[in-house]
């Protein structure tokens, strides 16, 4: 079908200020100088008949079916490969070239099978177009020579099939593949008339390394490689643009329907964060929004042992404005609060989190970045000024070393990495520091020069040892310190770091990495040219999550890395509005744009908006929620789009303080974990059924648009609205883009944020203000949001959480690409394929001392549970390390996780457990009666006759 | 909620904060506390130091005592 988002001009856009003015069929055209012939054309509005070429790869010069004439040079240049030249003629229309096409298509059609009109490319096929443009009209060679049309169909890959009969050997799937996602899963096997698509060692697409990216599928010009919906479903008849759902890198896509169904979803190629690529979660796994275990009527009980009774809107909304204010009439104004949900927009957080201050009266809001990158908010703001990442994404093109710590980007934030990738393999020097051997550290053309393997907890050690090399040897950047950043507390840290303590000998123990490559990742850092760390939850989600991301700010500010494109603190967020979450005033001691709730002016604002008196106090978050229940000063809660029985830690803990609850209300898609404790249900929205806007990693807000109608009939930012009006404190708003006028109203940077904006920038990075109308892609130019750049010290605390006889290995946790957080989406698509069970990795060692094999079911203890799953013996893990994921809730990874938290924020310590592993058959006693109790509480009642 | 889990806490920002000038460490305490303890939290912490401050190290309990003065001023 026709992409009006997607335009083809046949070859990348070329960067510079210079500029070539050439004639194109007797049309002027000035484009930047090294713009191939065939881009001019485009932009000339003369199109150039191609078939493997496409402007999100580099030019081939396969096909040769772009072939143009120059004046005065001879024969016909492929106008893909030619770059243009001052004063340059080009006729791309002549009777020669016309001839030269014909036969050029005429060779590829006589080995195509002739089925167009059951083909289900029928309508989006470049061969099909191009045998048209060049007017075909016979194949002097027949069909009975030798040919592939007989080649069989490889349907392995459960999204997409390889049709190798509708081949023509362009090369575009292979390339995409390296050049997009950076895989090179795919080749051009064998020569000549043999040469052929191959994926891996000649494997099928599922068995081989490929990662279901969609990149070949997008570069197809055949129904070679198809999505499987399209075959299903036939073309699709509209286009929507909007936001992806899953992690923060926030992906523009075209949703693309027939009438209220999707057919597929393509990555935009203008889409500032992902340009065009996608990652299969984004690309294929939306199945999970008309997944028939979508609940779309709302449903209330008395009791969590009872089954579910559905209602109507009014008597749901009735009903949970009745209980909370009965709550708040017994226990008082603050035994009820809420949590805003990282997955739902901008508009929707702030809604829940007004609803909280206005109209529960109270401060208790809280949302999902407490127990991910809530230290980041923290650390940045401390030093810098602001609670987010420095950089955009496009800035890692300007790296010359990249520092990734604590983050598995390939796994949990895939496109983002395929940039990454694209840079290392130009030439920029990684180091990697994380416990595990991740993909990052050896993949096809990418080698971390230094893999610091530290022991979990052990972050802050070594992000001080690194900065006392720096500094012992002389290599901080003290221009830049004595401009930028504040002289009285930077002498205070150097002195610190410069203690004897802090050296990498001293830490070599602790740590487990050897002095020596503690040593030369750091000369590498200071001296490599433009430096940028990328981090993610294995820095936060530590007892001293705060205190590292502060050192790997005093890192950074040391060096003089800040304030330009190719330098940063980076943290890869999460979930796909986790960033927004917290702009938008979800903690319980700030209002949006991270002003305290003690701050008199900040309150004067939003009470004269809001028109109500609010909370000087800060709330609850998310933990304290759970221990005032079970003391009893806190007895109901709204849950937004969150599984806090999945994902928090120590979900014993978890379970009884929402058992403890007289009130638990869950908006959510499914009937998840935590509703299991609930007494009202209300169905949520997916983000194809509603208007908003998400914000990435990058600060980026880009517009999340409804594509079909709310299954529940209601979006989410309805659904507050509707309880805020039935608890007194009505809300009014008729579109989603009133509640972004207020929130640019009451935000400081967010005043030049309209959805008018959005729509015309496509997306826009705040601070988004007078100062920086069109947004700002990088901060700190110049100087800190705080002003002078703040060296805290960072003094190394080791956790409380001790290995020992009876746990004698340390646990942590993570993610994997094809599912998503607990699993919720994800588990409902057929990502399943890849990842059915969350496995416990093991080295081998430790397996072998265990007697434990590959497969096998384990038991693993630690001090708050026990849990079974199948053992991965893996020597991506070091001795006396495991890990696991915490997709799948009969797994139940959070069993086994513990209290201890981050200082300064609480954010769990996911990363460390101490843990036993044994052998097992059966699962454990907690699992079992999970089972059970899920399946009971999750009844619904028959409806009544 | 259970105290020995607010001393822990406590302790932990007391942790951070005890490379620096003790007073400054004191004030950072008191000021964390106080910007991000919900006030029931802080009651419950006020009441432990008036009961002895048990398990409380010396730096957070110098920082709630910090804190119960300032409370207690008009």
């Amino acid at each position: 079908m026709a992409a009006p988002f997607d335009m083809d001009f046949g070859t990348p856009a070329v960067p510079g200020a210079d500029t070539v003015t050439l004639e194109v069929d007797g049309i002027k055209v000035t484009v930047p100088a090294g713009t191939s012939v065939m881009r001019a054309s485009s932009l000339a509005g003369v199109r150039v008949p191609k078939l493997c070429a496409t402007d999100t790869l580099e030019p081939f010069g396969s096909c040769r079916l772009c072939l143009v004439e120059i004046e005065g040079r001879k024969g016909t240049p492929a106008s893909c490969t030619t770059p243009v030249e001052p004063g340059m003629k080009v006729a791309t229309q002549t009777d020669r070239l016309a001839r030269l096409r014909r036969g050029v298509m005429e060779l590829y059609i006589s080995d195509h099978p002739l089925d167009c009109l059951t083909c289900a490319a029928n309508g989006d096929c470049e061969l099909q177009d191009m045998a048209g443009a060049v007017g075909l009209r016979e194949v002097r060679y027949g069909f009975e020579g030798e040919n592939h049309l007989k080649a069989s169909i490889d349907e392995s890959n459960p999204y997409f099939t390889f049709d190798p009969s509708k081949c023509i050997v362009c090369s575009r799937c292979v390339r995409a593949c390296e050049e997009q996602q950076g895989t090179f899963a795919l080749t051009i096997d064998g020569r000549g008339f043999a040469s052929h698509v191959s994926a891996g060692m000649n494997e099928d697409f599922l068995a081989s390394e490929c990662v279901s990216c969609g990149a070949c599928v997008k570069a197809c010009p055949t129904a070679t490689l198809m999505e499987k919906s399209v075959i299903q479903m036939g073309q699709p008849e509209r286009q929507v643009l909007t936001t992806c759902a899953y992690c923060g890198v926030g992906c523009a896509f075209v949703a693309e329907l027939q009438g209220d169904k999707v057919v597929r979803m393509t990555p935009h190629k203008d889409g500032k964060a992902n340009h065009g690529h996608s990652c299969v979660k984004g690309r294929f796994a939306w199945g999970y929004a008309t997944h028939k275990d979508r609940i779309t009527s709302p449903m209330i009980r008395a009791s969590i042992q009872d089954p579910w009774r559905e209602v109507s809107w009014d008597e749901a909304i009735a009903h949970t404005a009745s209980e909370f204010r009965r709550i708040q009439s017994k226990y008082g104004k603050s035994a009820i609060g809420g949590i805003t949900s990282s997955r739902c927009t901008n508009e929707e957080t702030f809604l829940v989190q007004k609803m909280i201050r206005a109209a529960f009266g109270n401060n208790n809001v809280d949302t999902c970045a407490r127990v991910c990158h809530s230290p980041t908010g923290y650390g940045l703001k401390t030093t810098f000024g602001t609670s987010a990442g420095t950089q955009n994404f496009d800035s890692v093109q300007n790296a010359d070393v990249i520092l990734v710590i604590g983050a598995n980007p390939t796994d949990a934030h895939p496109v983002f990495a395929s940039q990454m990738k694209r840079r290392l393999r130009e030439g920029a020097r990684l180091i990697v520091i994380d416990p595990r051997r991740i993909d990052l550290v050896r993949m096809p053309h990418v080698e971390a020069q230094h893999h610091l393997q530290l022991l979990p907890g052990t972050n802050v050690a070594i992000i001080n040892a690194i900065s006392h090399v720096i500094a012992a040897e002389g290599l901080t950047d003290q221009a830049f310190i004595n401009e930028r950043c504040d002289a009285a507390e930077f002498a205070r840290w150097r002195e610190f770091i410069l203690r004897p303590e802090n050296a990498p000998e001293a830490v070599a123990a602790t740590t487990g990495v050897p002095a020596e490559e503690i040593r030369a990742a750091a000369r590498l850092y200071a001296t490599g040219g433009n430096a940028a760390i990328y981090y993610g939850l294995g820095v936060t989600e530590h007892s001293q999550g705060t205190t590292m991301v502060m050192g790997m700010a005093n890192l950074a500010m040391a060096t003089g890395n800040l304030g330009r494109p190719g330098v940063g603190v980076n943290p890869l967020r999460g979930q796909n509005n986790v960033q927004g979450a917290c702009d938008m005033g979800s903690f319980p001691h700030e209002f949006s744009g991270y002003r305290h709730v003690s701050d008199g002016a900040t309150r004067a604002l939003f009470e004269a908006a809001w028109g109500v008196p609010l909370d000087a106090e800060p709330g609850l978050r998310i933990p304290n929620m759970f221990d005032a229940a079970l003391e009893g000063s806190y007895m109901g809660i709204y849950v937004q789009g969150e599984d806090i029985v999945q994902s928090d830690p120590n979900t014993h803990h978890v379970t009884a303080a929402l058992s403890a609850m007289e009130c638990v209300v869950v908006q959510d898609l499914f009937l998840n974990e935590t509703a299991s404790y609930a007494h009202v249900f209300l169905p949520g929205a997916s983000f194809l059924e509603k208007d908003g806007t998400f914000t990435n990693a990058e600060r980026r807000i880009s517009r999340v648009r409804r594509a079909t109608r709310p299954l529940a009939g209601m979006a989410d930012w309805e659904v507050t609205m509707a309880l805020s009006t039935a608890l007194g404190y009505p809300m009014h708003y008729a579109h989603p883009s009133e509640i972004m006028d207020e929130i640019a109203r009451l935000t400081p940077t967010f005043t030049g944020v309209s959805y008018d904006l959005l729509d015309r920038e496509g997306s826009v990075q705040w601070p988004c203000n007078d100062a920086a109308p069109e947004g700002t892609p990088v901060m700190h130019i110049g100087g800190f949001a705080r002003g002078k750049g703040r060296f805290m010290i960072t003094e190394y605390v080791p956790t409380h959480e001790r290995t020992g006889p009876r746990f004698p290995l340390i646990l942590t946790t993570g993610r994997i690409l094809t599912q998503y957080n607990v699993g919720a989406q994800s588990r409902r698509t057929q990502n399943n394929v890849w990842h059915a069970e969350d496995v416990l990795e093991i080295h081998p060692f430790d397996a072998e001392n265990r007697g434990i094999r590959d497969g096998d079911k384990v038991s693993v203890m630690s001090r708050t549970g026990e849990t079974v799953l199948s053992a991965q013996v893996s020597e991506r893990m070091q001795p006396g390390v495991v890990y696991t994921t915490f997709h799948h809730p009969e797994s139940a990874a959070n069993v086994i996780t513990t209290e201890y938290s981050d200082w300064a924020t609480n954010c769990p310590e996911y990363k460390v457990t101490a843990v036993e592993v044994r052998p097992s058959n059966a699962w454990s006693q907690w699992q079992a009666e999970a089972e059970e109790f899920r399946k009971k509480s999750h009844t619904i009642a028959p409806a009544a006759e | 909620m259970e105290i020995k889990h607010l001393v822990h806490m406590a302790n932990q920002i007391a942790d951070f904060f005890k490379s620096y000038p003790e007073a400054e460490a004191i004030e950072g305490v008191a000021t964390h506390i106080r910007q991000f303890w919900d006030p029931r939290m802080r009651a419950q912490l006020a009441k432990h130091f008036e009961a002895g401050g048990d398990g409380l190290n010396a730096i957070s309990l110098a920082a709630a005592k910090r804190l119960l003065q300032k409370a207690s001023t008009p």
